[in-house]
């Protein structure tokens, strides 16, 4: 099964395109997507049986030699991100099934939902610098289409502007994509690797290494590139946030590891550099966010950028536990993201409100949702048997071991800012006089919980099982470090 | 020619800046435009303007006459990516004025922060 690797990227786009026959038949909408995605996420499990036993699979589309045709490559760092956008994506549709409405549900919703999975899968999968255009213009599509789905003043309003600063960062792509090409001759990765360290003159290609930075920080959204980001992801309703936050800026995170891990290596005294103090900027732009608001949605989106820095911190070390407390982190943070966003849901829809002040005493009548969000608060923070803990420790490590150990003394501080914006929302929904809420039907509260519970759940397995997943952790970091491995698999020398 | 291409690229790039950062939505629009044109001749470019024949295989042509086609390709991709996420911009912005009532983006401030 040479195409087993094109699977995720294929099943949901067939699936989308078959909901589109029917938009009106909301239970067969619901029970297609739910398969559609399920299906998708046994066939990323068979990838990462077969990546793990044969190593890193690449299958050049069209029968064409290597750096001709479009290669589409699967290395453990991309198929451990597959899997987890897949699994998230699964539990965004079950929660949607209460929480997006029937006139949503009825225009389309579940076939953009499936469409922004295959781009982010295709964007993992690829081993092409335009097709990692074109994939990123697919989710990017998508992504307008359901942050505006709805049609609410709030969202129009806020579409504008995420239209305009994603518009001007495909167009500095393709800016990008020219002059590598001028530079280079070619766009396959793998061949851009081999033709990078060939070239004498470094300095243009640092120039281009920046731009690729800038780029993918407008969708990353890193330190003075996140502006958009607040406005834009507090407009759409929580299961589109969800998707949102645990799975598009985090498509940029990946393209920024790979790109300065696989060919950006000419230069690591001033790109690495600079990315590791933007990370560290990230995150105290970040910090000073989830620190100022009283909004839960607010606190929750600023703490997006904070992990989106800790990550690129960790990528920017060039050392083994750096990338691979990257890789640790980057899937706890999308899987731990899309629960609180699930979480915070809950708690907005029962007051009727997303402000602080107008919360209180929600562990009386909701004892398990305050529980399991506690959990999901110190999953977030890194407190030690739960998920957060190892990635952040190897990235702090991975600091130390290199030249930026003050980079793992902020990253460590602002982990109890982190920690204190979160508890924040424990401390004024869950503690003091109770205030009354919205009453809720029982089976609607639990088609909201019960997805939420399972995420915490597979989160804190994650964190407790570290020791299971540190195998195919340090598997993914070795290709990041080795990039011969990466060429030799894909140009078949 | 690429020197004269690449002052006439930066032409459009200085346009395109200057009309988004302007006020009304239809200029920022417009300003998007020309920023896509500069990128797509961008790559027209980059690619080396050379070759004197088009890229069709064809009788009596030497291999080294044809003009490089991959940005060709490229760009036909890009085009069409903008023409629709274009088409999809500009309904929005009607949209956004048969319900907000302005086009002037000063007027289109963010959601009333909650401190």
């Amino acid at each position: 099964m040479i195409n087993l690797l094109l699977f995720p990227v294929i099943i949901p786009m067939l699936f989308g395109t078959i909901l589109l026959f029917f938009p009106k038949n909301i239970r067969m909408q619901r029970i297609i997507a739910a398969c559609g995605v399920a299906i998708t996420f046994i066939a990323g499990l068979f990838l990462l049986a077969a990546v793990k036993t044969n190593g890193l699979q690449a299958v050049t589309l069209g029968s064409w030699d290597a750096p001709f045709g479009i290669s589409m490559v699967s290395d453990l760092f991309s198929v451990l991100l597959v899997l987890t956008a897949t699994l998230i994506t699964l539990f965004v549709i079950f929660y949607s099934f209460q929480t997006i409405g029937f006139e949503r549900e009825q225009s389309y919703y579940y076939p953009a939902v499936l469409f922004l999975l295959t781009g982010v899968n295709g964007a993992f999968t690829t081993g092409d610098i335009f097709n990692l255009f074109v994939f990123f213009e697919v989710l990017l599509m998508s992504s307008y289409m359901l942050i505006v789905h709805g049609g609410e003043k709030p969202q129009l309003r806020e579409t504008i502007k995420y239209l305009l600063v994603n518009i001007i960062s495909s167009a500095l792509f393709v800016a990008a994509v020219a002059y590598l090409y001028s530079v280079t001759g070619t766009l396959n990765m793998a061949d851009l690797a081999v033709k990078i360290p060939q070239i004498q003159e470094t300095g243009i290609l640092t120039v281009i290494a920046v731009l690729f930075l800038v780029v993918f920080g407008f969708k990353a959204s890193i330190f003075p590139l996140y502006f958009w980001l607040p406005g834009s992801y507090y407009a759409p309703p929580i299961p589109v946030l969800a998707l949102f936050g645990a799975l598009l800026t985090k498509v940029g995170v990946y393209a920024i590891t790979r790109t300065y891990t696989l060919f950006f290596t000419m230069n690591i005294e001033v790109t690495h550099e600079l990315l590791a103090i933007i990370a560290i900027l990230t995150i105290l732009a970040g910090c000073i966010g989830a620190l100022a608001y009283f909004d839960v949605k607010k606190i929750i989106i600023y703490n997006i950028i904070i992990a989106v820095g800790v990550i690129l911190f960790g990528v920017s070390q060039m050392n083994g536990a750096g990338v691979e407390g990257a890789i640790f982190y980057l899937i706890h943070d999308m899987l731990i993201k899309a629960a609180l966003f699930f979480l915070v849901g809950i708690i907005a829809v029962l007051f009727g409100t997303t402000n602080l002040r107008e919360m209180g005493g929600l562990i009386k009548t909701y004892p398990l949702l305050g529980w399991t969000y506690l959990l999901a608060a110190f999953g977030l923070a890194g407190i030690p048997p739960l998920s957060g803990f190892p990635g952040k420790l190897l990235i702090v490590q991975g600091g130390f071991e290199g030249p930026n150990f003050w980079g793992s003394l902020v990253i460590l501080a602002t982990s109890l800012l982190v920690l204190l914006s979160v508890i924040r929302i424990f401390i004024y929904a869950f503690w003091g006089p109770p205030v009354k809420t919205i009453p809720i039907n029982k089976s609607a509260y639990n088609q909201m919980f019960i997805p939420s519970l399972l995420l915490v759940i597979i989160t804190v397995f994650v964190g407790v099982g570290a020791e299971l997943f540190m195998p195919l952790i340090s598997g993914a970091g070795e290709v990041l470090l080795n990039p011969s491995i990466y060429i030799d698999a894909v140009l078949k020398e | 020619m690429e020197i004269i291409m690449s002052v006439a690229i930066g032409f459009l790039f200085m346009a395109a800046v200057y009309l988004i950062l302007s006020k009304s939505l239809i200029r920022i629009i417009i300003g998007t435009g020309l920023l896509s044109h500069g990128a797509h001749l961008l790559i027209l470019t980059m690619g080396g303007l050379g070759g004197t024949a088009p890229p069709v295989v064809a009788d009596g042509v030497q291999i080294t006459d044809y003009v490089d086609p991959l940005p060709q390709a490229l760009i036909l991709t890009a085009i069409v990516i903008s023409f629709a996420v274009t088409s999809f911009f500009l309904v929005l912005a009607y949209r956004a004025y048969q319900e907000l009532g302005t086009d002037d983006m000063n007027l289109m401030r963010g959601i009333e922060d909650r401190d």
